[in-house]
């Protein structure tokens, strides 16, 4: 009823390949698109931006980022977090070397380098496959980790090893520093979360990303096929970190203002990068965003409603937090191991028909 | 229907923002959790305590109670920030974060915001120059005249020379462990010791290749800069080299009881370094027993009171408590608000007969914070654990840093925090 593809006629090839060939999803794809960039800058605080807003979207990149090697290409990756740090040391890097570099610039730079170095770290897929990956990549997270705490040059060989973001401003106005505007953050951020989303959708569903696709599905055909192996997991890889790359660039420079390699892009941020895209589907756009969405949202909204309503002491409300949020991922992968986006998909099919399902 | 309630609940938590003027809000950013919840739970309980005692005993500051608003970051950054800004609109008064990465990354925010943080023996040493940190404070010592501290006392055992002699650090690999390497390093030009260094990661369950090293190497004393489960690890790890004990020094944040007591006797003899006065031995005591613990508010289990951590918990509560008086008298309000509060604090003078005053006569230095110097005196003293009394015991007095190094150490890092930032000075 609602879901009606009926008289929802398409009269070219282009029309009917487009990414929302149903009205529906179109309208509410813009819709949202249209909250997000003209509503949502006008009601947003430093708390809700803060606690909740900046962390999703960035994460969203991440988490995008991380579906299209691992959800799309089939190559486990548990490098996340070295990835982001990457990211992080670029953007502080190229913020103190050149000053008058635009941070748009920088953000996108920091991505580029992540992206070289992912390359680098993606090698060993050529060879290994699967849990082997896993750990070769694993070894990229604690190498990374290693290297920014142990060369001083990384860290403008400051005495605590901290780094921290200088202000900088687009357009006369603060992205980064203490003295930014929750909206101008908000939309610096988003305008990357948009680009890059689009982007993504758009790859994946072109001849890249069917590489990457017949690549997971299986590897031998594909080459059989005539799908370069070495060339499509690469690029795989240096997507990948590009995305990830930016994430960890915006995380430090826009969300954080100043970081700590082992604390902040610890072996936990990888983790959570993974449950992100597990939860929300992997091999899925809307997947990515629905998992960061949900492992943002969820200890927060907890924490919330344990401490701010029910009054309840806050180690017990963490500890709380920590067995509902780990309940809730073990059931979801009982119940449905595809995700928050498969959950969508069956809600679409359930509309379809709806409310005369025979 | 039920997921709407929860949305509501939501919504009506994290937008019931307004400020309700009626008490001074101090918030509490603690962790209770995890690997460092050892540590931060004895702290929480004594600055809640305190200002339960300040509402049950003085009826509030003033006359205007005190609210304590406990927000959980579990030492996590990600959730400092979630805290800072969920707690910042709430007329909060000053904060407290106790950790120092999270300190480094709310300088620039409590500074842009207008609310002062007090990071007492912790967090950015060079924020003792209020000249370039308006709204830090880091009374009454920091990590640098920590380093001095050990440093002298190891002088003192050896009768002022110690050329040539091996110190290790052993130091948790964030920026709080690499803080005092600088110092460290500039006082082994002057003294002439040799300085190693031994990073252990987060969270610090395993050191088994640092101490190995240090069995190997044998340093004639170890500093140590832990906190958390690497305090005990370490303390553990000492002991099974059989390290001498009287020669392993830890930082203020290494010499609780929590540290010392899983690795039993063997710790007997360890040092730590300290700002303020151990045991329950004060009239405050006292009135927290009567006030606090007895009528059924003490904060937590209730277990901590008189630990190292809990009095510094109370110290540090104590001093915000005061520095909230001196705001009111300054301005004539007891309604103050952050920006007052900041005044009260670059104001504060703790004199001997105020400390009489609050029952906590000798609890901690006296000192006078003013405009340029936000710092207090740099004075430490050296306790030592008996592990057969289970105690901590002061074995010298509070005893200067050395400020010749220190002092040009923090002008030096100062000045450059304020040219990366353009900050002008104040003060002049």
């Amino acid at each position: 009823m609602l879901y009606r593809e009926a008289g929802d006629f398409k009269t070219s090839y282009s029309k009917d390949q487009q990414t929302f060939p149903i009205a529906f999803d179109r309208w509410g794809y813009f819709l949202t698109v249209a909250f997000a960039f003209l509503i949502v800058p006008f009601m947003i605080n430093d708390y809700w931006l803060n606690a909740v807003i900046l962390p999703f979207l960035i994460y969203a990149i991440a988490a995008i980022g991380l579906n299209i090697l691992t959800g799309y290409c089939g190559q486990v990756s548990l490098g996340t977090g070295g990835f982001m740090a990457v990211g992080a040391y670029a953007a502080y890097k190229l913020m103190t070397g050149f000053p008058d570099l635009n941070i748009v610039f920088v953000i996108i730079l920091s991505g580029g380098v992540t992206a070289m170095v992912g390359v680098i770290f993606g090698l060993p897929s050529l060879r290994i496959k699967g849990f082997y990956l896993a750990v070769a990549t694993l070894a990229a997270q604690f190498f990374l980790v290693w290297l920014f705490n142990k060369v001083p040059w990384f860290y403008n060989y400051s005495a605590s090893g901290q780094i921290s973001a200088p202000e900088r401003s687009i357009f006369g106005f603060a992205v980064t520093g203490a003295n930014t505007l929750p909206h101008v953050s908000y939309l610096f951020c988003l305008c990357f979360v948009f680009v890059l989303a689009w982007m993504a959708r758009n790859l994946t569903r072109g001849a890249n990303g069917r590489k990457w696709m017949a690549i997971r599905d299986m590897d031998i055909a594909a080459e059989i096929i005539g799908v370069n192996p070495l060339k499509t997991k690469l690029l795989a890889f240096a997507i990948s970190s590009f995305y990830i790359g930016i994430a960890g660039a915006l995380l430090f420079a826009v969300y954080l203002g100043a970081a700590e390699v082992g604390e902040a892009f610890g072996i936990t941020k990888s983790f959570l990068v993974l449950f992100m895209i597990i939860i929300g589907g992997l091999g899925s756009i809307f997947g990515s965003f629905a998992g960061a969405a949900f492992m943002v949202l969820m200890p927060v909204l907890l924490k919330n409603i344990m401490v701010g309503q029910l009054g309840w002491p806050t180690d017990l409300a963490a500890h709380f937090e920590f067995v509902i949020v780990g309940g809730l991922i073990v059931l979801f992968l009982i119940l449905e191991p595809h995700g928050l986006a498969q959950i969508w998909r069956i809600v679409k099919e359930k509309l379809r028909l709806w409310p005369f399902p025979h | 229907m039920k997921l709407s309630k929860i949305a509501a609940a939501f919504v009506a938590t994290t937008m019931v923002a307004s400020p309700v003027l009626a008490d001074l809000v101090f918030p509490s950013l603690s962790y209770r959790t995890g690997p460092y919840g050892a540590n931060g739970i004895p702290f929480a309980d004594g600055y809640a305590d305190y200002f339960t005692l300040v509402n049950e005993r003085d009826g509030g500051i003033g006359g205007v109670k005190t609210k304590v608003i406990e927000c959980e970051t579990g030492y996590n950054t990600e959730k400092g920030v979630e805290c800072y800004e969920s707690t910042k609109g709430e007329g909060s008064l000053v904060y407290q974060p106790l950790s120092t990465g999270m300190t480094y990354q709310l300088i620039p925010k409590v500074t842009a915001d207008g609310i002062p943080m007090h990071t007492m023996g912790y967090g950015r040493t060079s924020a003792a120059n209020g000249k370039v940190f308006s709204n830090v404070f880091n009374y009454p010592a920091n990590y640098w005249n920590g380093a001095s501290v050990a440093i002298n006392h190891i002088l003192a055992e050896n009768g002022g020379d110690i050329k040539g002699k091996k110190i290790g650090l052993v130091y948790h690999n964030s920026a709080y462990g690499k803080e005092p390497i600088r110092t460290l390093e500039e006082l082994a030009k002057k003294h002439g010791y040799d300085l190693s260094l031994l990073a252990v990661d987060h969270p610090g369950q395993e050191q088994k290749s640092q101490w190995l090293q240090i069995r190997r190497e044998k340093p004639d004393y170890v500093l140590m800069w832990g906190w958390g489960v690497m305090n005990q690890v370490a303390i553990q790890e000492a002991a099974n080299i059989r390290y001498p004990m009287e020669n392993f020094i830890g930082i203020w944040w290494s010499g609780s009881e929590n540290d010392v007591i899983p690795a039993g006797a063997a710790a007997n003899g360890y040092k730590a370094l300290n700002m303020h006065a151990v045991g329950n031995d004060f009239p405050v005591f006292g009135d927290i027993q009567k006030y606090v613990v007895d009528a059924g508010k003490a904060a937590g289990a209730g277990d901590q009171v008189g630990t190292v951590l809990y009095n510094r918990g109370l110290y540090a509560a104590m001093l915000a408590v005061e520095a909230a008086k001196t705001a009111q008298e300054i301005h004539g309000t007891k309604d103050i608000t952050a920006v007052m509060m900041r005044d009260g604090m670059e104001a504060l003078d703790m004199n001997a007969a105020k400390m009489a005053g609050l029952g906590m006569a000798g609890f901690g230095p006296e000192f006078k914070v003013t405009c340029e110097n936000h710092g207090g005196p740099g004075l430490g003293s050296v306790t030592q654990w008996d592990a057969a009394a289970k105690k901590w015991t002061q074995i010298s007095d509070f005893g200067p840093s050395d400020m010749d190094v220190i002092g040009a150490l923090i002008m030096e890092d100062s000045a450059a925090f304020a040219a990366e930032n353009n900050i002008a000075e104040r003060c002049n």
